[in-house]
């Protein structure tokens, strides 16, 4: 059994290999094939159109942050989950773990609600 | 053939990277990313130890479980200060915020 | 604890990627493909819990570090990156690397004379099941709400901080 451990993982190094070899391909097969004229005009984003104005990197706007940290908390909250789904029928535990769940996401549900109120979640 | 000392060996270098970028950088978005990296180095040396030691406590795995929680918490409040560092002085560098400096 | 030659070599590739990408995070100028190399660090850590027989950490390490808090952090980079300053070090990059090859020479020096007490027990092939047994059992069932409480506080203060007092 231990021995095949690793075996479980072939798929993983394969999939690895197949993608790294994909992304390869294209670079390299774009820079053989295609021809190449580079040029100051070629390189701004529209060929066609108004001049570009001012720096390339236009500034994100902070109201987006919020919703990044409401991912990363409730990613969080998902590694609890799992394991508590695998476990969730074991003959060794109780049916205590079913509301330790319900509190845990219980105070985070909190958050959200919080969250919620204060328009965090308005698209605008 | 894994031995203990090797893990231990990488999560040294990972973590002394870290230190040195913690300490090195002005930015202080650089500054969490290294704090990220140490973090990392921690969990390497938790889990080999269980792995190696007690692999049937398991504790140090759930121990490195709480670290990643408690470092995505960290995270998301220092990356809030440091946007509101942003907003107030234009600016992430943390020389140039001296105001409470004795 | 035995591994394959296998998983010896895919120790040694991971291993040397994870320094290799962690010293680029260290010393490249550019914020952002520091960035993108700290993703590939977290990455192959994330390997290396694999060929330690910590498959439940292992994924955690993608789901968490390489899926969320990279996410985060490019962020955070597209909305603080000074163009023109770029990232410089200050004044403590000598004593900076002092330190750090000090303490590296410390924790070599550490872990090479203490006495291992190696155990002989096969690990666990899956340890999720077992993880979740302990982790909702009586030892660390408080830990484990507290830790909601903890990244409550957190979504609280960061939404708090982020929203401000302009709206």
């Amino acid at each position: 059994m231990h021995g095949d451990y690793f075996n479980d993982y072939t798929a993983v190094l394969i999939a690895s290999v197949a993608g790294v070899v994909l992304v390869l391909t294209a670079f390299v097969g774009s820079l053989l094939l295609s021809p190449r004229a580079r040029s100051a005009l070629k390189d701004i984003p529209y060929e066609c159109g108004i001049e570009p104005v001012g720096d390339q990197w236009s500034q994100m706007h902070f109201r987006y942050y919020p919703f990044a940290i409401l991912f990363l908390i409730f990613d969080v909250e998902a590694v609890f989950l799992f394991p508590w789904a695998v476990v969730f029928l074991s003959p060794f535990l109780t049916s205590a773990i079913f509301y330790e769940m319900l509190i845990f996401i219980g105070i985070l549900g909190f958050g959200l609600l919080y969250s919620w109120k204060k328009g965090v979640l308005d698209w605008r | 053939m894994i031995e203990l000392e090797y893990v231990l060996f990488l999560s040294a270098v990972l973590f002394s990277l870290g230190l040195f970028g913690v300490l090195a950088r002005r930015n202080a978005v650089m500054i969490l990313l290294a704090i990220e990296l140490m973090l990392n180095a921690v969990n390497i040396n938790l889990v080999a130890f269980t792995v190696y030691l007690s692999p049937d406590l398991l504790v140090g795995i759930i121990f490195a479980i709480f670290i990643i929680t408690v470092a995505a918490a960290e995270l998301a409040l220092a990356l809030a200060i440091v946007l509101r560092l942003y907003r107030t002085r234009s600016s992430v560098n943390v020389d140039e915020v001296n105001l409470m400096r004795w | 604890m035995h591994v394959g030659t296998g998983a010896s070599i895919a120790f040694w590739i991971m291993a040397v990627v994870a320094v290799v990408s962690a010293s680029g995070v260290i010393l490249l100028k550019d914020i952002f493909r520091a960035a993108l190399l700290l993703v590939v660090s977290f990455l192959s850590i994330a390997g290396i819990f694999v060929t330690l027989n910590a498959d439940f950490i292992a994924a955690v390490q993608v789901l968490i570090y390489a899926g969320a808090i990279s996410i985060l952090l490019i962020f955070a980079i597209l909305l603080t990156r000074d163009v023109q300053e770029g990232n410089p070090s200050n004044r403590l990059k000598i004593p900076g690397m002092f330190m750090g090859a000090v303490l590296l020479t410390a924790l070599i020096v550490v872990f090479v004379n203490t006495e291992w007490r190696l155990s002989t027990e096969a690990p666990l092939d899956s340890t999720t099941a077992a993880l979740a047994d302990l982790l909702f059992s009586n030892k660390f069932v408080l830990a484990f709400e507290i830790a909601s409480v903890l990244l409550l506080a957190a979504m609280i203060g960061a939404v708090v901080l982020a929203r401000g007092e302009d709206e």
